[in-house]
Formats: C-alpha cells, structure tokens, sequence
C-alpha cells in the first residue's frame, strides 16, 4: 500500500488491517513518520517526533501479534499526545519556555493506559501555551495551521491534536479540554473530538490549567476511532480523587443503534446573533437529519448561557493564578541566569518564562482570589457555575442530549485576534458551559461553511458518553466522511 | 471597572511576575476591559445559591490511598531537572530570615 | 507600675504530626532525616502534572483526635490552597484546611495550682508540612532545599485565646501533648518539631473590655522556651503600653540563646494568601460508621486515668499527674504494678520507682520505649528483692539502671555483681566494733550529747560494709553500742 493509502485509513480500518494481516505496525508507523515529515512544515502540528521509540514499539507489537499476543483494537497503531501530557524522559513543554528541556521522570495516567493499549507513541503535539487559548498561536515555539487553509487556525488549545488527524499523520490523538479546547480544533479541522464528563479520565500526568474545568479525551477522524481510544482511557485511577470511582462504559457496544427515539434538545440561547448564517444552516440542516432519522426537537432553555464567558475566566484563572505557582525556577524548568535574591529569581524566571497569555490570566486569576475580591469575583463565579449546572439538569429532564453549534464561525484567520484577548475568548462561547457544568460534549463534523469544516456539538448527561457517541455516529453515517483536505498538500 | 497601575503591580508583586513598564500599561488596559465584561455578574441575585466548588458529582464515591509506602524516586531522579544544586539539596540564593 | 495592672491573653497555635507510615498527599515515608531528598516523589516535588490522594489514616487520626478533645467532627470538610512563595513549599501552595476545617469546637481541661481550668479549642484542621531550607551550605552563601517533610501530615490545633499566663500555656501544652501521646497520634517530640507550637499573645489593662493587638511568638522548642518566650512577650508589650506606644500585630522569632523575641521583618511583607477550595480534592465526608468505630476505639485518656490512680490505687494527684503525662510511663506503671500484685502500698512503691528512676534514666538516655532493655516484670522483680531484703534501696537503683541499659535477670545480675545486702548480724556488729574503735573522739562527742553524730557512725558503717548493709540492723546495732543516744 502507498502511504498516501496507509495514512489516509481510519483508525478502525487500520485496526482492521493489523488484525487481517494485511499491513504491520512498522508499515504504518513508517508511513505516519513519512507523512509528518512531507507535511509537517507547513502544518506544524508536532512541537517532537519520536522517531526511534516509535519504531521500537512498532516492532514489539509486531511481534507480540506474530506470537497471536496482540492487546486489542489500539495495538500496532500510531497515536500522538497533546504536549500538556508527561510523557516519562521524552520532554514535555506544554508549548512553553518555562518548561524547556524539562524531562518528565513518570509517565500520565492516560499515556500510560495507550501504552498499555500497545499504541505507538509518535510524539508531542502542538498547542497553546499551558492550553491557554483557542487558535493555538499562543504556542511558545511556533504556531499551528489549519490543514484546510493554512492562514488560518486550527482552532485551540489542542490545535496540534486536531491539526494532525485532518492532515492524515497519525489515527487518534489526545488532548484537553478546559473550556472547548478539544472541541473548537475538532470543529475547526473537521475531525471528531470528545470532551469527557469531569471525572472519566484520570488528569493525573496532565499539566494542569484549571484543575475544575480540565479534562482529558480523544480526537479521532471518526466516532468509532473516539470510541476505542475513550474506552483505553477511561476510568477510576487512584492517583486522581477527582476521577470517578466508577468503572468505564462500554463506548463501542452501542455505536451503531442510531438516532430513532433520541430526544434533542436545542437551547434557543445558542442560536443568538453573533452566530455566522452558514454555521447555522450546517448545525440546522444536521438537526433536520436528525428528526429524518426519527429524532425529536426539543426547544430547551439554557438561560444563564450568557454568563459562561465571565464565570469562565474568573474560574480558570483563578486555579491557573495557583496551579503555576511551581515554576519559580527552583526544581525543574527554567531559571533565570544571575538572579541574586530570592524575589528576583521567581519574578525574573516567570517573567522569562511565561508568554503574555499566561501572565495576563495569572494577573486576572490572582487578582479575582485577592483580599477583597474574592467574594465578588471567585465565588459568585462558582455560584453561577451552580445556575448553569442547573440549566442543564432542567434541560435533561426534557431530553437526551443537547445539540448546538460549536463555535459562532469557522476556523479564523491567524493573527485575526491575536489583539483582543476578549474577542479570542469569546470563540468558547457555546462550548464552555459544558465545562462549567462538567458535562460530556463532543464536536462531530456537519458540512462546510466557506470551504471550512463545520462541527456540531452534542452535549449529554453526566457520564453518558456512549449515548453521545451513538448520536454522533448517526449523524456521521448519514452525512459520510469529509474530503481530505487539499491545502496540506505541497503545491505539484 | 478600571484597574490602576498601581494595582497591575502589586497584583504582579503577588504573583511574582517583574512586568515591563509596557505590559504593564497593557494589562491594565486588557484586564480592565475583562473586568468589565465580567462585571455582568454583579447584576445577578445570587442569594441562597450554593456555590459548585467542586466538579465530580457529590453522589460520586471516592477512595482515599491507604497507608501504605510506595517506591519514589532517588535523589539523582529528584534532582535531575534542577537548575542548580547544592549537594542533593536543591539550590536556591541566600533566604534572609 | 509593671504587669501587675495587666492581664495576658494567650493563644495556642500547635502544628502535631500525624504519626502514619507515609506522606498525606503521596505515598513517601514520614520518617526523620535522612539525606535530603531521598524521601520524595513526583506528588511532594511538585512536578508539573500530580494531584494529590488523600491519605485514608490522615483522616481517622484527625477524627479520633477530635473526639478525644470533644470536638464536633464535621461530616463534611474541605481542602483549601493557602497561596504563597517560599522554597520549602514546592507547589507555591500549601495544601491546608480554611473555611470547613473537620474538627470545631471542643476543649482541653488541666489543673494548675489545685485549679481545674478547660480552654477552648477553635477548630482543628489537616494540612501538609513544608519542606527545609538549609541556609548557607552553598560556598557562596546560598540556602539548600530538602523536601523530605514536605508533604508529611500535620494537625493544627488552635486555642481560643483563652489562656492568662505562660504557666498556664505551658500547662495546657502539656495536657494537650499527653492526650495526643496517649491517643498515639503523634510522638510529642518539641526539639524534633514534630510537636510544635506557636503562641499568639497580647496584654489588657486588667478590667479592659477589649484585647490588645497580638504578636504571634514562633520557634518555642521546649516547654521551658515556651514560658521564657511568654513572660518576656507579655512584659515586653506592657512596657511598650506604658511608654504609650503600640504594639505592632507581627511574627515574633523567640530567641533561645538571648531568652528574647524579635520581630521577623524579613518576612513581614504583606501577606494574601488568597485561600481557595483545593479543586484537585473532592470535599471530605466523614460518616456515622467511622466516627462510631474511632469512638468506640478510643483509650483511657489521660485525665480520666490520673483520676483512676488516685480513686482506686491512692497515689497523689502528683504522682497521677506525672504517670499519665507520658502514655509510655502509665503504661509501663501499670504493667509493672500488674506483675508485682499488691494494693495501694506497692502502688506508691512502683509509682515511686518509676517517676523516680524509670522516668530519670528515660530522660537521661533519651531512648525510645521501645529501645528500654528493662520490663515492667524486670522492675517487679527488683522490687520483690528489695522487699525480701535480698538488696537494699542502693543495690536496687543499681540493678534497676543495669537492667534499663543492658538487660538480663535480676537474681543473676545481684550475684554478678554481689549486690546481696549484708544482714548477719555478726558481721555487722564486727563492722559496728570496727567504726566505733577508730572513731573515738567522735564517739564521745556523741555520747556528751554536744551532737547526734548517728548519721556519721550509719555512713562510716555501711561504707564498711560497701554499702550493703542492712540499714535496719545498722541502726539498731548502733543504738545499741553507743547506750540510747
Ligand atoms: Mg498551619
Ligand atoms: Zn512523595
């Protein structure tokens, strides 16, 4: 097979290939490092390539399915990891100076459960700094470009995640989601990404952003290829009390029992002005889909919608303001040449080592918790945090998932708004209640709008991401898979 | 909802950050437009609404670890990513007490 | 003029170390020492990615404590991050309890001077201990960090200023450190910091409506320290009073070597702490089921045993009160008493030999309970020779610091070194001739009654005998040689 052939398969299909025999994990692997480095440049999806580790687990579960010892649907296949993810001796950054040359001594809770998988480990992935920001050009090394248009962003904080699934260099991915971070690159590239509930994937080797908001899950090109990577990663780790003691569901089971009797609920709140007429006759025509498909409409009311963005960044701040507090330069990471007291160490090793998206919400964050702030911003902020969880819990009782769009447009220009971080915080709009209220919520592709993919958002229950994988999946099977996207391509 | 100068900089003092002069002309500007945009929340009653402090659902179980020891690393391992090092001690400038 | 027309309020603020096997947040030993950072992991290094798991016996060591103090134990409590820089503290938080501590309320009773007085407790709460800088190992001068400590489980235990003097402060400490000891929650070790302690203290004018601004006094290493540091506070404020001057609300350094406290202004600036709910840990639930069990596991505790002592074994508040001061001293009492049988007689006798002896070479060697090579069997059987008049009072302190040391059999060991009291009558009335013979000035000074030299014949006597003569046939024989007297 070509590696045009190789790369271009599904992660199912190239699980299907391994089991049939037909291609070896090298095979793919050789294929997915050939692909990264014809397209790589232009898409700069990988902040590193692991290259050599990469070939040694290729081969060991080459042999290991030789021996009729092969582990399962991720064994042999090539997946690439968020940098935000420690991975044990290969550096981890989270896309910032701070952390140059930092080498993790452990490997993640979900890191280790792919290795486990027998997944082949091909690098780190692209993203904002410490996952702040949604276009991925917050990145301290060097930004991402969106396979379908390369002027324009991925879409972020896990831009690398998404970025390298549309450009075909590897089959699954991971990333984070603290405020729509796997959900926005999904959309913006057009492959299908999976925010689990709060507390179904251990964070525990994740760096942490907002320790209340942040969640780890999968990216895939399709809902099968999201459901098999979920069901590595899921469930209770003892490392992490803020990961549920219950056992993980069964994601695959259900996969294909399609919409028929699925209720869906659509909170008119999402529909406002500001939303862009072609990503809402995506979303709309992919509702009409779904009653097609024997689904119900359900107007439901979400009405403290409109407070997320504000509660948001007084949250997320708030616990970043605290959890980077430990790069000070003292244990790990950067230091400050020639600093000679104390105070001068931390501030001049911080101020070196954070870019202007960190500071600036290390500034707000500490601010909010402040003597004297505390009470009108952190907590009111985790009241309203209450009033959207309700506006939920309401909405469900009504219905089964609740569908939207993912973002007002499609994928924005780079630099576009670089200048106004409000504006920049505003593309989460739709997607960060999901977090407020530690919902699942996944973006499946619905169309194009201007030549650019387009996600749907699905949200569902606690814990009930398999009921939104069905639905995707349905949605999915109706509207077949996206073309690849050309712009990746070196010009002939 | 404006914030001072002065403020950026002893909000910077807490967290540590030497701002330049420019930044923190900048973040006075950018975080005072976030404070306003924030400041929707003022406008809410909020009386007898608990706050969510915590994301895992209270009905969730959770475990705590046993007492009992697990292997960590070794002083190399601990030290390996240190910048600079005393001994097995982790280096740091004088502290004045 | 002086502390006469003023009256000190005194606060405690004691940091106890929870006696588990490992870390609260990670599983790394507790143990002391050790060379710096070798008892560490990823969790207590603060590295980029950890969260911290709760460690279960933290838990039910707090919940017990607070049921021996007469807390409320709060069903539900959370975590909070106290936000600061230091080097010791590798997350630049400090993991700690705020808002909804699990223990309120409840008190600590003692008895000073006859009086029986209960101060107040605030609340108790879980936190984690920092790590320690070492100041000046570099060559240029700079400070080391170990992160052994960092992360091992602390109670803090905080009073209601309800204490009036630095005898009292150190009376409560001690009530407080015995209940804890008894409980087996932690070691009460003051020089070691595992037992630590720091006093907030201000001065009224007697009668005032309102308490005075307060200092906070740190590094108070002994209980002798502790009342330096207080009684020096207290008049250092009233003499700034007086002088119409105010007193500043600081950290106070006690200095042991000058018996002062000074203010510690390096770290004197603005503190905002911006405490917040620790989000990496789900609040705390404590059920009816745990605290039963806890309960219902709970020893005798200090106070109630001192009061057993003197109710059924008659021994004096005193002796009582220094028993139970130290859980491994009762508990060796009554194992002792045990082995020997008797009532309240031989109760005072073991009591005596074990606040006298047990408790002098515990404090001289400092070793453990554990390491003492002496039984309470070991010391019941020494009292029987001393009964039975095998040894006198002399051989049987000897035999009693061989056996803490080194161990062995009483009976063997009083052979071994020929501890055996002298009682024959006629070697003593040699002995008696002997003394008498060479000292006849004295005898006759003694006789003229100008003094009653009996002391001096007993000792020149015994020292004949090498000390182990029969005190009793002594005497009477003496008596009898030198006519009445
Ligand atoms: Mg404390
Ligand atoms: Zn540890």
């Amino acid at each position: 097979m070509s590696t045009a052939a190789l790369t271009g398969m599904s992660l199912r299909e190239a699980s299907a290939a391994l089991a049939a025999g037909t291609v070896s994990s090298r095979q793919l692997t050789e294929a997915c490092l050939e692909r990264i480095a014809a397209t790589d440049a232009r898409v700069g999806a990988f902040l590193a390539v692991t290259a050599e580790p990469a070939r040694a687990a290729a081969a060991e579960s080459d042999r290991r399915r030789a021996a009729g010892e092969a582990r399962g649907p991720l064994d042999g296949i090539p997946l690439a990891v968020k940098d935000l993810f420690l991975t044990r001796g290969v550096a981890t950054t989270a896309g910032s100076r701070i952390l140059e040359g930092f080498l993790p001594p452990y490997d993640g809770t979900a890191v280790a459960r792919l290795q486990a998988a027998g997944a082949v480990p091909l690098g780190k992935l692209n993203l904002d700094e410490f996952a702040m920001g949604s276009s991925n050009e917050h990145s301290a090394y060097k930004p991402c470009r969106n396979p379908w248009d390369l002027t324009r962003t991925p879409g972020g904080s896990s831009g690398g995640s998404a970025a390298a699934l549309a450009a075909r260099q590897c089959f699954g991915t991971l990333g984070t989601d603290t405020g729509g971070s796997i959900r926005l690159p999904a959309s913006f590239c057009g492959v299908v990404g999976l925010k689990p509930t709060y507390g179904r994937v251990s964070r525990f080797g994740v760096i942490a952003f907002a320790s209340s908001l942040d969640q780890p899950g999968p990216l895939g090109r399709t809902t099968w290829d999201v459901a098999a990577l979920l069901q590595a990663i899921a469930g209770p780790d003892p490392r992490d009390l803020t990961c549920a003691a219950r056992p993980a569901g069964d994601y695959l089971a259900r996969l294909e029992a399609g919409a028929r009797g699925l209720r869906i609920g659509v909170p008119r709140e999402w529909f406002g002005e500001g939303l862009q007429p072609e990503v809402e006759a995506r979303v709309r025509e992919a509702l009409a889909t779904y009653q097609r498909l024997g689904a119900t409409l359900v107007d439901v009311s979400l009405p403290h919608s409109k407070y997320g963005i504000a509660a948001y960044y007084l949250i997320a701040t708030a616990e970043a303001s605290s959890n980077l507090a430990r790069y000070d330069g003292v244990r790990f990471g950067r230091r400050a040449a020639a600093a000679r007291g104390l105070k001068e160490l931390y501030a001049a090793s911080r101020e070196q080592g954070f870019g202007a998206e960190p500071k600036r919400r290390i500034m707000l964050g500490t601010y909010a918790l402040s003597a004297g702030y505390y009470d009108a911003y952190y907590l009111r902020a985790q009241k309203v945090r209450t009033l959207i969880r309700r506006d939920f819990d309401a909405a469900f009782e009504r219905c089964d998932v609740v569908a939207g769009p993912v973002a007002p447009g499609p994928a924005f220009r780079l630099g576009e708004k670089t200048g106004d971080p409000l504006q920049m915080y505003l593309a989460d709009i739709f997607t960060i209640t999901c977090n407020l209220a530690a919902l699942p919520g996944l973006s499946v592709p619905c169309g194009l709008a201007q030549g650019l993919p387009v996600g749907l958002q699905l949200v569902g229950r606690p814990f009930d991401e398999a009921g939104l994988l069905t639905a995707a999946r349905a949605l999915e099977r109706e509207l077949g898979p996206l073309p690849p996207p050309a712009a990746v391509e070196a010009a002939p | 909802m404006a914030l001072t100068v002065d403020e950026v900089r002893r909000v910077a003092a807490l967290a540590r950050l030497e701002l330049s002069a420019e930044e923190e002309q900048l973040f006075a500007g950018q975080l005072s437009a976030i404070l306003d945009h924030v400041g929707a929340l003022a406008s809410l009653d909020l009386d007898g609404v608990p706050p969510m402090t915590h994301a895992l659902a209270e009905g969730e179980a959770v475990a705590l670890r046993p007492d009992t020891l697990v292997p960590g690393l070794s002083p190399e391992e601990a030290l390996a990513n240190a910048p600079a090092r005393e001994g097995t001690c982790f280096k740091v400038p004088r502290i004045i007490e | 003029m002086g502390t006469a027309d003023f009256q000190a309020v005194i606060g405690l603020e004691v940091h106890a170390q929870l006696l588990t096997t490992t870390k609260i947040f990670c599983g790394c030993s507790t143990a002391f020492g050790g060379e710096p950072n070798s008892r560490v992991c990823p969790v207590c290094l603060g590295m980029p990615g950890v969260l911290p798991a709760l460690n279960q016996q933290v838990v039910e060591l707090a919940v017990k404590t607070g049921l021996a103090l007469g807390c409320a134990i709060q069903p539900l409590s959370v975590f909070a991050r106290k936000n600061y820089f230091y080097p010791d503290l590798p997350k630049g938080y400090q993991i700690s309890q705020y808002e909804l501590p699990i223990c309120l309320g409840g008190g600590v009773a003692f008895t000073l001077d006859g009086q029986e007085k209960v101060v107040r407790l605030t609340r108790i709460h879980m936190e984690e201990d920092a790590g320690k800088n070492l100041h000046d190992v570099a060559a240029d001068g700079g400070s080391g960090v170990d992160l052994n400590r960092a992360g091992v489980p602390l109670l803090e235990i905080v009073s209601e200023p309800d204490l009036r003097s630095a005898d009292e402060a150190v009376e409560y400490l001690k009530a407080l450190r015995a209940v804890l000891l008894a409980l087996g929650v932690n070691d009460g070790n003051l020089e070691e910091g595992s037992f630590r302690c720091d006093a907030n203290v201000s001065v009224m004018r007697k009668g005032a409506a309102a308490y005075g601004t307060r200092a906070e006094i740190k590094n108070m290493n002994s209980f002798r320290f502790l009342k330096q540091a207080i009684d020096y506070e207290v008049r250092r404020q009233v003499e700034l009073v007086e002088a119409g001057q105010a007193v500043v609300q600081e950290t106070r350094l006690y200095d042991p070597a000058r018996g002062e406290t000074r203010s510690m202004r390096s770290k004197e600036e603005a503190h905002d702490y911006r405490y917040f709910p620790e989000p990496d840990l789900p609040p705390v639930r404590v059920d009816e089921a745990l605290v039963a069990r806890l309960r219902a596991a709970l020893p005798e505790l200090p106070r109630a045993r001192a009061a057993r002592y003197q109710r059924e074994l008659g021994l004096s508040a005193q002796d009582a009160g220094v028993l139970v001061g130290d859980a491994a001293l009762a508990g060796f009492f009554d194992a002792a008493l045990a082995a020997r049988g008797g009532g309240a007689e031989a109760a005072k006798k073991v009591a005596n030999w074990v606040i006298g002896e047990l408790s002098r070479l515990m404090n001289e060697t400092g070793l453990a309970p554990g390491a003492w090579k002496l039984t309470p069997a070991g010391l019941a059987q020494v009292l029987a020779l001393l009964d039975a008049g095998t040894v006198n009072g002399a051989g049987a302190k000897l035999l009693v610091e061989e056996l803490f040391r080194h161990g062995g059999d009483p009976a063997e060991l009083v052979r071994q070194r020929g501890l055996a009291q002298v009682s024959d009558e006629g070697a003593i009335e040699a002995a008696v001739d002997a003394v008498l013979a060479a000292s006849a000035a004295e005898v006759e000074r003694h006789r003229s009654g100008k003094k009653d030299l009996t002391g001096f014949f007993v000792g020149q006597v015994m020292k004949a005998l090498k000390g182990k003569g029969n005190p009793g046939v002594v005497n009477a024989l003496l008596k009898k040689k030198l006519g009445g007297g």
